[in-house]
């Protein structure tokens, strides 16, 4: 009887664990196909994106768009190169900035008791709750007038604005795991306040500042609705905004499209993995008890 | 020398006072334990030795410097906190070394110095873990370790023991008594377990709500209480207090429910006419037959036992006089049933007479 029992459970533990996989991997592949339907059509022909009923497996695989847009002008090419750089620029910079006001932001609202603590930090949440695109046009008057329409510097402006709220947030909560004690025990160890930082509490919180940092970045890298007032040439022109290049009176060049936002996807990709297995994964607690 | 001085010290939080007014001096190579409940201060006062928090009024100084500015990094101290603060991120040889990298000592002396650190404490094993792959009580000997190394003037201990288990901390009890023997430095323990205080101090310092309510050697605040708090606090189980009144002649007290008893004859004629409480431990209450040799002085009394500890050695057992409950000890004990009655024997020498309004000790 008891064998029977326990084969019985044995079963169902199966059947379960089966059901799990299988539900697991079909919302994979609703998340996934989108990405992976713009990896391949990047290098497919033309006719074959655009069949009609769709062609699901690929008949042939050429770097036609990818050399097309690393072409001429006026032969498919566009200024991809450029546009890399604008956004590399734009976006390590921002992040950067966002991530340094952040710390000490979020070291503030952590570490310190201000008059009006409450109140800032509301107010700064309420900030996320306007929608960038609701920003464009004022921004887009203002940044004429003083003049920093289409420059690197109007867009690192932008982004730093739209990350510093939610990176201090973010940070804030890191350093609130970070016990207070242990900058203490730093001081008596002999440390300034900002030794004791930067040598323990800051290395406890860094895989936090990180995961900020990467979130940072991959919103700047990605936005296009400022981007696209802000920016009009080749000077400051961020890739996603680069995408609409492809778009003439008549014709969608899908391939093209689908070629950039490759190369777009492809760094977030790189730089998020790179952190991940850096920082993440060295997660320190357990330095204190209780 | 490093010993401390504490000159009317005083700390706000806002409006709200939380230590008013400390005076207190701790001797070179002294073992000073801050005891009290919880909330009374100990750990401010800890913190404000240390400089990790600001006083706001009075004068701490050090050896013979006052050190109400200094940061803490310059007063030239170790503390060791209740929950570790080793730092996650290092492994043990580098939370040991951490002060003296700070300090920017030549590698060889930061090794030697961890090592030395290392062998006083048996850490050799753990050195190259990270403090989160430890147990509580090899923690606990890594925040040590870490004061150690820095060779202070002081150490400051904020209940470093309470996390631990009660065989681990009896253990650890040990090991801080004689890490003390060995260094020979000043250290200033804070603890709420009047046990951990007895067995650690050289001086013993109550606190209560901010206030010092009396200091001495740990036999001194046990046989000589102050008043009915210190009296209750230290020592276990807690002193035996009766409400009662001074006769006229002052040489007879009345105990609550009628029962006389003899004033102890140090104190005969003293204080007439009075509200007391009576106070006595269980070490001084004990049945007929199961005495410690009685003194001069001791007066019978019959209580009725309602439940029983036994210890072993010992048995606690608990009554009731005039509605207040007494605990006392028997030694070489027999079973008792709840519900006997019993003649103990009060040893009239070793009780205490404290006046019912301030509280305070008659002498
Ligand atoms: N930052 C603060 N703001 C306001 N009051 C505080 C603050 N820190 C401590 N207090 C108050 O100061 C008093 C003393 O606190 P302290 O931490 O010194 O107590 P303690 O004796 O160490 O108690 P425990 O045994 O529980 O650790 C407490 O009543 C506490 O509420
Ligand atoms: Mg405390």
């Amino acid at each position: 009887m008891a064998m029977d029992i326990n084969d019985k459970h044995r079963l169902k533990n199966r059947l379960l664990k089966a059901g799990h996989l299988i539900a697991l991997f079909i919302a994979m592949c609703i998340i996934c196909v989108p990405g992976l339907w713009v990896v391949v059509n990047s290098f497919r022909p033309t006719v074959e994106i655009m069949a009609k009923p769709p062609v699901w497996i690929p008949t042939e695989f050429n770097l036609d768009h990818y050399r097309a847009m690393f072409g001429a002008v006026g032969e498919g090419g566009i200024p991809v190169v450029r546009y890399f750089t604008n956004s590399l620029i734009i976006s390590v910079t921002s992040t950067l900035i966002a991530l340094l006001v952040g710390m000490a932001g979020g070291y503030a609202f952590a570490r310190y008791r201000f008059k009006g603590k409450a109140a800032i930090f509301v107010g700064m949440m309420l900030t996320r709750a306007v929608p960038g695109i609701a920003l464009s046009l004022p921004l887009f008057i203002v940044f004429a007038r003083v003049g920093i329409i289409d420059t690197h510097f109007g867009l690192i402006l932008a982004y730093v604005a739209m990350n510093v709220p939610f990176t201090i947030w973010l940070i804030d909560g890191f350093f609130r795991q970070v016990p207070k004690e242990l900058a203490e025990a730093a001081e008596i160890d002999g440390c300034t306040r900002w030794q004791a930082f930067w040598k323990v509490e800051f290395p406890v919180a860094k895989a936090g500042i990180a995961s900020a940092g990467i979130f940072a970045f991959l919103t700047s890298w990605n936005e296009y609705a400022l981007a696209s007032q802000l920016t009009r040439s080749v000077n400051s022109k961020t890739m996603p905004v680069g995408l609409l290049d492809f778009t003439s009176e008549f014709t969608l060049n899908w391939g093209g499209m689908s070629a950039l936002a490759v190369v777009m996807i492809i760094p977030a990709l790189i730089l998020t993995f790179i952190v991940q297995k850096h920082l993440i994964a060295g997660l320190t607690f357990g330095g204190v008890k209780g | 020398m490093a010993n401390v001085k504490l000159k009317n010290v005083v700390k706000n939080y806002g409006s709200l006072e939380v230590v008013h007014g400390i005076n207190l001096d701790v001797d070179h190579n002294e073992f000073v334990v801050f005891v009290g409940p919880s909330g009374c201060g100990k750990s401010t006062t800890l913190r404000m030795i240390a400089g990790l928090e600001k006083i706001s009024g009075g004068e701490i100084s050090i050896g013979d410097r006052v050190v109400n500015e200094l940061p803490p990094r310059a007063r030239n101290i170790s503390m060791v906190f209740q929950n570790y603060a080793l730092y996650p991120h290092m492994t043990v040889r580098e939370n040991l070394g951490f002060t003296l990298r700070i300090a920017k000592k030549p590698q060889s002396e930061i090794d030697q110095a961890v090592a030395e650190a290392s062998a006083i404490l048996s850490l050799d094993p753990y050195l190259d873990r990270r403090p989160g792959e430890l147990s509580g009580g090899q923690r606990q000997r890594v925040a040590m370790g870490r004061a150690i190394v820095r060779h202070p003037d002081i150490f400051l201990f904020d209940e470093p023991l309470s996390n631990l288990d009660a065989k681990l901390r009896a253990q650890m009890r040990v090991e801080i008594k004689k890490l003390h023997q060995k260094v020979q430095t000043t250290i200033i323990y804070v603890t709420h377990d009047q046990v951990e205080a007895m067995t650690l101090a050289d001086r013993i310092v109550i606190m209560r709500d901010g206030y010092i309510e009396q200091q001495g050697t740990p036999l001194e605040v046990f046989e000589k209480p102050v008043n009915t708090f210190v009296a209750t606090f230290i020592g276990s189980p807690p002193m035996n207090l009766l409400h009662g009144r001074a006769d006229n002649s002052g040489k007879n007290i009345t105990l609550d429910d009628g029962v006389n008893v003899a004033m102890p004859s140090r104190l005969a004629g003293k204080y007439a006419d009075k509200d007391i409480i009576f106070g006595f431990r269980a070490d001084n209450i004990m049945p007929v037959g199961h005495t410690l040799p009685q003194g001069d002085e001791s007066v019978e009394i019959d209580m009725t036992v309602t439940l029983t500890e036994p210890l072993g050695a010992e048995t606690l057992l608990f009554g009731e006089i005039g509605g207040t409950q007494v605990q006392a000890k028997m030694l070489n004990p027999r079973i008792v049933k709840p519900g006997e009655k019993l003649t103990f024997q009060i040893d009239l020498e070793k009780c205490h007479v404290f006046d019912a309004q301030s509280e305070m000790v008659l002498d």
